[in-house]
């Protein structure tokens, strides 16, 4: 039977409440959202900490709405909300993509964007999808807000650059002007259906004419740095969008990554994963580029 | 610390331990054993129960979190001593073996319907992808679902 270690409970109704509890608590305080990751971690006591500050009633950081140039995502919208969401989709395919895999359905109606993000898993597969569509976090702190790109986010596997005193309120994506020659898409390989990833790749790609005008590439249980394929990224810039360029990109990435053998397989087999899933995200994040623009022409 | 909950329609107030798991709340406290207490992981799915109109997995819930919600088991599905049509089928279609899975399985195979009342056999697969029978009888547990949905309960079969 696993049991928490003895833990005291307060509820936040608003950011600022949240914000004063983790001050007067700070460093022994955890925010507590859908807690899906922090649970089971404080069940087998690799995490204890002394108070938690349940957010769950601050309904205003459950959303996912586009705002001006940006798509915008509340820390506690839920993983079935960004499934669920059709503006999610329409101008990120690799949202959709990547939450179908990610975890099960019953886990994914209580599980928050936020609380992923910041759990900071190194499997974790959020981190690889809003890395490649360069997005930044806006994290509440005691003197006021702060953003902070999404490659910049996390410092280590379960470490970001969220304070003990901090909190994640909300992600947001930038929607390019242009957005119909852009495409998006993510793929994993699991051991069985919920698992984590084996390996996972996710791209974007915008394209002027049949250049790559700009790409961003997101791995995710392979040991790439802030979840960046950065070195197959500045390959692709400037580069024909052809199959030769893209299977030549999955290569790079696969030389630059640092997969570690595990339970979930051997290191070479993760290369071999990160060369063929990145080449494929590519391809398809190309083609539904290619599709949007055909649509709207 | 004091928390309130109303359970299949009823208020019970309580004070509990803020480590307390929602799962352990509703069959030690409660003694709503229907619910069961399985992998303790959040990948077996035998704990599911709704969270207000939610499936969840009650192992990985603290009851605290439930205060002033509502949650329903599967002693709340059935209505005047009328079984829920899914609970119907699942008995009709041998959609259990040893029924540990059942409760978490029929919780969530009834807000599959509410939500998409004539599913494929293919979208009852993936709603209970978060759930294990270790009797493996997915067969006949999506023959279930497919029944309780106004099908025949036959064309859920191995090609599904």
């Amino acid at each position: 039977m696993q049991v928490p270690a003895q833990v005291e409970y307060e509820k936040a109704t608003s950011v600022e409440q949240a914000l004063a509890l983790l001050a007067r608590y700070a460093p022994g305080a955890r925010v507590l959202a859908g807690g899906h990751s922090l649970i089971p971690m404080m069940k087998l006591r690799l995490v204890q900490p002394e108070v938690l500050v349940d957010i769950n009633a601050i309904t205003g950081l459950r959303y996912i709405e586009a705002a001006g140039a940006e798509l915008r995502i509340g820390a506690l919208a839920r993983h079935a909300d960004l499934l669920a969401a059709p503006v999610a989709g329409e101008h990120f395919t690799i949202l959709h993509d990547a939450e179908r895999v990610i975890a099960d359905p019953v886990v994914r109606n209580w599980g928050t964007i936020g609380g992923s993000l910041c759990q900071a898993d190194p499997s974790e597969d959020l981190s690889a999808a809003f890395a490649a569509l360069k997005g930044s976090m806006i994290i509440h702190g005691p003197d006021g807000s702060r953003e902070v790109s999404a490659r910049a986010f996390h410092t280590g596997p379960y470490q970001t650059v969220v304070g003990p005193a901090e909190m994640l309120t909300e992600i947001r994506l930038p929607i390019r002007p242009g957005r119909l020659t852009g495409g998006s898409a993510y793929m994993k390989v699991a051991r069985r259906a919920g698992d984590w990833p084996i390996g996972a790749a996710g791209a974007a790609v915008w394209l002027a004419g049949d250049v790559i005008s700009d790409v961003g590439i997101g791995l995710t249980a392979v040991g790439a740095t802030h979840f960046v394929a950065a070195e197959a990224e500045e390959f692709l810039r400037g580069r024909p969008a052809d199959e030769p360029t893209l299977a030549r990109a999955g290569e790079i990435a696969a030389e630059h990554c640092r997969p570690a053998s595990d339970q979930r397989g051997p290191a070479d087999y993760k290369r071999h994963l990160v060369q063929e899933l990145t080449t494929r995200v590519l391809r398809t994040a190309v083609r539904r580029g290619r599709e949007a623009r055909g649509l709207a022409s | 610390m004091k928390i309130s909950v109303t359970v299949n329609g009823t208020d019970h107030q309580r004070d509990v331990e803020p480590r307390l798991l929602l799962i352990h709340f509703l069959r030690d406290e409660l003694r709503l054993t229907g619910a069961h207490w399985g992998c303790d992981t959040s990948n077996c799915g035998a704990c599911v129960v709704w969270l207000d109109e939610t499936p969840v997995k009650s192992c990985t819930v603290l009851a605290v979190m439930a205060d002033g919600h509502r949650v329903t088991t599967i002693e709340g599905l059935a209505r005047g001593g009328v079984l829920d049509p899914v609970q119907d089928a699942f008995a009709a279609c041998h959609g259990l073996q040893c029924g540990f899975c059942t409760p978490g399985m029929i919780m969530t195979a009834r807000w599959l319907l509410d939500h998409n009342p004539d599913p494929s056999a293919a979208e009852i697969r993936e709603a209970i992808s978060g759930q294990v029978c270790r009797c493996t009888g997915y067969e006949n547990i999506v023959r279930s679902v497919l029944r309780a949905a106004g099908h025949d309960g036959n064309d859920g079969g191995a090609s599904g």
